[in-house]
């Protein structure tokens, strides 16, 4: 399993022909407290780069984008009711959704772990 | 420097340490400060203030069936108990009649008194808008006068008086835009919005139909003018730009945004909640603004928030005119101001503006907010235009002198791109460990002020915008600034008690977070102490 991120600070897991996508650590700590998150339908086209699901804090309401292309296959019901899990578990039970990889060249120019920390380093 | 508080009794003096010092109270009241219950916890629901008859029992009901048979368990209350609850929770609450409001892009200024003197005059007061034309020139008149200065004031060609408030504006003039691409054939999808609009207009386009896409702000917090140019294209229908925008910065580049997105085929939307920076200064119609809503109750003074209703009449330039809403009002070469409604339309088009009238129908029942309409009005003809123009200056001179007097203790990020506007912007850079701008606005409540905007805009982090609009005195300045540099220090210096504010509001920090995860919407009866019945016990179902 591999893990990517986005500029946009989204994180994507992947496994096989499907990625797991969430916010990241930085995210939700920069967003607060996280008090809703509307999640994408089952089914439905993603495209790289536009809007994917909704995130609400107590400061702001912010979009996550999609960082690959591709069908939703899953989305993480457990946020729904209990959105605190983006605070209190970002990288892994508060993931969003997972979906098919469309195209794997897509993956080019996401960041690796390393990256993405000099990344969040210079903010 | 020395509060003005020449007898010395401050809040604090009830304690030393934070803590009520003193005999507890059998009430909880504390002499005139007062805990108010909720509205169903004064009364009974066996009770009532209305003298009713008693019902006849050998009525019939002509309900159909669709009578109430249990009771609603509203509390009855009598006049005096509903007087006194309204009026105590108004004595914890804050007001631009009780001190200064600061909140960034609201624009809360005094609300003149000769503006509600005005709008109280029988003529004005009492005409319904289903009153035969007739009998209602004067209001008529005063919609139309209004609609002058707006088109005056901002250089356009037209205006719809009709929209309710600053969205609904927007909503009007992205409806315009559509039946004129629509009216051309042209189905443009996206409407293009910089980072440092209104949330409000994002919304609007998503709204009216089609997809929104950001357009980045510039390192001095400006539109990025190249990447704007670089989007442009055959599916843009609109670009949406509040100017001045809400980094509190003039949009230098407005025109040559308004020329390339009319090169390509677009139109221009123009936000038109600061306009009091600029009102009397600058027309947005020569800077190629197709359409700008302009909010009465901000720019214009009439009651804002909780104090009334808005108003948000949208100028049109030529392009976009024939598409605005009905009803409108229009004076002929008589002298005479009609309202042009629906059966007209055609008609008076055709004879009095060859005939290119295509509104896109209503947006709203009647004319729009009269009672706002005449407060404009009177504010406007109270001024003069010379008076408007000075209302900007002062603005934003108000505005320049909070910016310059914290730029030292608090981080500024667009100091350096100029004067700003009517609005001065802060973000939380240096504060100390733990300390958030939310925080530093808790504090603010303990100093007696509304807290500014908070963590808007979205660019700068931890923002704090600050709006004083021209109604303070270089005095009331002086005082507010006093108290936000000491609570800044308290924030730079990590001071954890700052944590806990505010100590002094009638409630201490409420928990948003619960607040936004659990809302309770409803009233909720709390199992009542032992021995003391329910309301529904008392007599309700």
């Amino acid at each position: 399993m591999a893990r990517y991120f986005t500029d946009e600070h989204e994180w994507i897991d992947v496994e096989g022909d499907t990625a797991t996508v969430g916010i990241t650590d930085y995210a939700q700590e920069q967003l607060g407290d996280i008090v809703f998150v509307e999640l994408p339908d089952v089914g439905a086209m993603l495209e790289k780069g536009k809007d994917a699901a909704v995130v609400e804090s107590v400061k702001a309401a912010s979009d996550v984008y999609a960082p690959i292309t591709g069908e939703v296959t899953e989305a993480n019901d457990a946020l729904e009711e209990d959105p605190a899990l983006v605070n209190t578990s970002p990288e892994e039970e508060g993931w969003f959704f997972k979906l098919t990889i469309g195209d794997r060249d897509e993956m080019e120019g996401l960041m690796d772990l390393k990256a993405y920390k000099a990344f969040v380093d210079e903010l | 420097m020395k509060a003005p508080n020449k007898s010395g009794w401050k809040p604090s003096m009830q304690s030393d340490d934070g803590m009520q010092s003193g005999p507890a109270t059998n009430s909880g009241n504390r002499a005139l400060m007062l805990e108010e219950p909720l509205l169903f916890e004064i009364g009974n629901t066996d009770m009532t203030g209305v003298d009713l008859p008693e019902i006849d029992p050998s009525a019939t009901t002509r309900m159909g069936g669709l009578e109430r048979v249990d009771s609603i368990g509203l509390a009855g209350l009598s006049e005096p108990e509903t007087v006194r609850h309204y009026t105590r929770l108004s004595r914890q609450n804050y007001a631009i009649d009780l001190g200064l409001f600061p909140l960034g892009s609201c624009t809360m200024k005094h609300n003149p008194r000769l503006n509600e003197k005005v709008a109280r005059m029988p003529g004005f007061a009492d005409v319904h808008p289903l009153q035969p034309v007739d009998t209602v020139r004067g209001a008529l008149e005063v919609i139309n006068e209004l609609a002058h200065w707006l088109i005056d004031l901002t250089g356009m060609h037209g205006v719809a008086m009709s929209p309710k408030a600053g969205a609904h504006g927007e909503l009007c003039g992205m409806l315009c835009i559509r039946a004129a691409l629509e009216a051309r054939g042209d189905a443009r999808k996206v409407v293009l919005c910089p980072e440092s609009a209104h949330g409000t207009n994002p919304a609007t386009a998503a709204f009216a139909g089609y997809t929104t896409e950001d357009i980045p702000a510039g390192k001095d917090g400006r539109v990025d003018l190249e990447a704007l140019k670089a989007r442009l294209g055959p599916d843009i229908a609109a670009v949406m730009i509040t100017n001045p925008n809400t980094c509190g910065l003039f949009e230098r580049d407005m025109k040559a945004i308004s020329d390339a997105v009319h090169a390509a085929g677009g139109f221009v939307y123009c936000d038109g909640a600061n306009f009091n920076a600029i009102v009397g200064k600058v027309r947005p119609g020569d800077l190629g603004v197709d359409a700008m809503h302009i909010n009465l109750h901000k720019t214009f003074s009439t009651p804002h928030g909780g104090g009334g209703p808005g108003s948000g009449p949208v100028v049109l330039s030529e392009a976009l005119s024939p598409y605005g809403p009905l009803p409108y009002t229009a004076r002929t070469k008589d002298g005479v101001v009609h309202l042009v409604e629906e059966e007209q339309a055609d008609a008076f088009s055709e004879e009095h503006s060859d005939g290119k009238m295509q509104s896109f129908g209503r947006m709203t029942a009647f004319h729009g907010q009269m009672g706002m309409f005449t407060r404009a009005l009177t504010y406007m003809l109270s001024h003069g235009a010379d008076g408007l123009r000075q209302v900007a200056e002062d603005a934003v001179l108000n505005a320049n002198y909070v910016l310059r007097s914290l730029e030292d203790l608090l981080h500024a990020p667009y100091a350096d791109s100029g004067p700003c506007m009517h609005e001065a912007l802060f973000g939380d850079k240096g504060f100390g460990d733990d300390l958030s701008t939310l925080d530093l606005a808790k504090g603010m409540i303990d100093e007696g002020y509304h807290p500014m905007t908070v963590y808007f805009p979205l660019v700068v982090h931890g923002a704090m915008l600050v709006e004083p609009t021209e109604t303070e005195s270089k005095t009331a300045l002086d005082q507010f600034i006093a108290s936000f540099r000491s609570v800044a220090q308290r924030a730079n210096a990590g001071d954890a008690s700052l944590k806990q504010a505010p100590y002094y509001a009638p409630r201490r920090r409420l928990d948003e977070t619960q607040a936004a995860r659990k809302p309770v919407l409803a009233y909720r009866e709390q199992s009542p102490p032992a021995g003391k019945p329910t309301l529904s016990e008392q007599g309700g179902s």
